[in-house]
């Protein structure tokens, strides 16, 4: 009777304290049980259960048991001190205890008649018991099966394992190896005995690109976030996970408005930006974005604001020279404390670690508001799919914020035309600012207007605007062009102009 | 063949279970037979001596472990394969020489 009711309690997590993971693993791993972690060669694996066991440490202070199949513990040691995890230091405050079960190359073994893996399990229960466990990280399983001729044996210890573990009432992650990023689970048939919770580690060639991702398979009477989210491994974190949709979207709209540092353009918001809004500023290549973003920046500086500028387009020197032409001086905002300037280029990493980065920017400046320029920049980074995960993580993590960010997006064509960027980002996207080239009369003008602005009326104009050492000027609206948007504006004489708007009228 | 070597031989167990006892027999019969009184033979039991297990490495049970003469040399399982524990204990009379 007893045991059909602890049937129905639902089984507890245990946070694991890996960045991300405890979000899309709905709090943990599975408290009390054994994990299974399962990825090809090089999916991270091995950081990835050492790393349980030192977040546990650095975290929670619970002492873990590494049991290693594969690496010698003194590589591990070496390789953790890396991640900036001092293992042996961990050992001598018996935090962290090795049991090592690697190859031994240099003593020969014969096989000589029935045995069991009695030994090891002998040795992982001491170990547990001295330095009183209550994590356990086992890497890998498939390198037990090439020590010992008879697999059948050594898959029947290794489910005696899997069942003495849940008797000693630690939580276990298990590692082991795949041949295929989709396929069976893992070689040797181990999922038949430790199959209850299953993650899976992918490392995916996509477009010439690598690309890590982890996904939750099961845990058998507990929840957890379903698919795909990409990860990251980091030399002085380890791995760090990117729980694009499972960060709660907690839309907290905020009416206060901001400047957008532009008085035209705030009387064309309808009195600024909500401070809580995202605003994508889409235009061709030199119409006039960096300028908005170096105004928007200026804006809330002199409102005592801290601004962070993400630059991905122009060097610091580029960025200080152009604002110095507009008249803004960014070194002086950056001595005063308000702005923070980062520049990279995108290709100096993974859009993983550029998004990891800049939150870690967020929270450390813990700016007020938040400008990127451009977000297409990062388009040849990553694939469509790690792009769009970016784009979608980083703007929900401003928005968490509750501050403004403004982002900026390259068109592909001069005239107008959408960006992959613009398809990505518009529908969760609060304010769309339009920049277009507008050719008249043999006349490059720029013309720029709030296609869409949630919450509040703007105005509905496309306005032409100039550029001079004041920064930028918004003029009248072209009341006889038509076709700016589509990237072929017409010209339209007086009367028809005059006929067209009296049709609208009222 | 050096006859005058004496073997040293560690037998690890984890508890008095039937396949222990089978390959302690085997093993001193094997010893008897082949070695007569040149042996000097140890059973470890793990579950009473957890840290020796560690010391060694030890993984599968009942392991045995021929420390001397050398090369070190680990044989596992029951030694019920009486010519696979010859052939550890570097005793197989199969191609020999002299």
């Amino acid at each position: 009777m007893i045991s059909v009711e602890n049937e129905m309690i639902p089984v507890g997590k245990l946070a694991t304290g890996i960045d991300g993971f405890d979000l899309i693993a709905q709090g943990g791993l599975p408290v009390g049980r054994t994990t299974l972690l399962t990825g090809t060669a090089g999916s991270a694996k091995t950081v990835f259960a050492a790393q349980f066991l030192a977040e546990g440490v650095r975290k929670f202070a619970t002492p873990g048991v590494f049991v290693t199949f594969e690496e010698h513990p003194e590589e591990i040691r070496k390789n953790l001190l890396s991640m900036g995890w001092p293992i042996a230091e961990w050992e001598q405050s018996g935090m962290w205890r090795f049991v090592d079960a690697s190859p031994q190359p240099e003593v020969d073994v014969v096989e000589a008649g029935d045995f069991d893996l009695g030994a090891l399990l002998a040795r992982i229960e001491y170990a547990v018991n001295q330095v009183g466990a209550k994590r356990i990280a086992i890497d890998s399983l498939g390198a037990v099966f090439s020590v010992f001729i008879n697999a059948a044996v050594v898959r029947n210890e290794l489910r005696r394992l899997a069942v003495a573990l849940k008797g000693i009432g630690v939580t276990a992650l298990m590692t082991t190896e795949r041949t295929a990023e989709y396929g069976e689970i893992a070689r040797f048939g181990v999922e038949e005995f430790v199959a209850d919770n299953v993650v899976i580690l992918r490392n995916v060639l996509d477009e010439e690109k690598r690309r890590r991702t982890i996904e939750v398979l099961k845990f058998r009477g507990s929840g957890h976030q379903k698919g795909e989210y990409p990860f990251t491994v980091l030399p002085d974190q380890g791995v760090v996970v990117i729980p694009i949709s499972a960060i709660e979207l907690k839309q907290r709209s905020s009416q206060t408005r901001v400047t957008s540092g532009n008085e035209d353009l705030d009387r064309m918001c309808g009195g600024g930006f909500f401070r809580d809004s995202l605003i994508l500023v889409s235009g061709a290549t030199g119409c006039g974005k960096t300028l908005i973003t170096t105004e928007f920046i200026d804006g809330g500086a002199r409102n005592n604001e801290r601004c962070l500028l993400l630059a991905y387009e122009e060097s610091r020197e580029q960025l200080i020279r152009n604002a110095i032409g507009w008249g803004i001086d960014f070194e002086e905002l950056e001595q005063k404390g308000l702005l923070r300037v980062l520049c990279a280029y995108p290709e100096s990493a993974g859009l993983e670690d550029h998004l990891i980065r800049i939150k870690a920017e967020i929270d450390n400046f813990k700016p007020d508001r938040v400008a990127m320029d451009s977000v297409s920049a990062m388009e040849r980074v990553g694939t469509r799919r790690g792009f769009r995960e970016f784009i979608i993580s980083l703007a929900s993590f401003v928005k968490h914020r509750e501050v403004p960010g403004l982002f900026t997006a390259t068109t592909a064509t001069l005239m107008g035309g959408p960006s992959v960027t613009e398809s990505h980002f518009s529908s969760i996207t609060d304010t769309i600012i339009l920049l277009r080239y507008v050719e008249m009369l043999g006349e490059m003008r720029r013309g720029m207007t709030v296609l869409k602005m949630r919450g509040s009326m703007h105005e509905k104009d496309i306005r032409e605007f100039s550029v001079d050492n004041r920064g930028m000027h918004i003029g009248k609206p072209y009341r006889n062009v038509v076709g700016i948007l589509t990237g072929r504006p017409e010209y339209l004489s007086g009367e028809e102009s005059d006929r067209m708007m009296s049709m609208f009228d009222e | 063949m050096d006859n005058l070597q004496k073997f040293l031989l560690k037998l690890y167990i984890t508890g008095h279970t039937a396949r222990s006892e089978r390959a302690i027999r085997n093993l001193r019969h094997i010893c008897t037979e082949e070695l007569g009184g040149r042996f000097e033979m140890r059973v470890i039991d793990i579950l009473e001596q957890p840290q020796l297990a560690e010391d060694e490495k030890i993984l599968a049970t009942p392991t045995l472990i021929k420390a001397l003469p050398l090369p070190l040399r680990r044989i596992i399982g029951d030694l019920s394969d009486t010519e696979k524990v010859l052939l550890g204990l570097d005793l197989l009379p199969i191609g020999q020489d002299d």
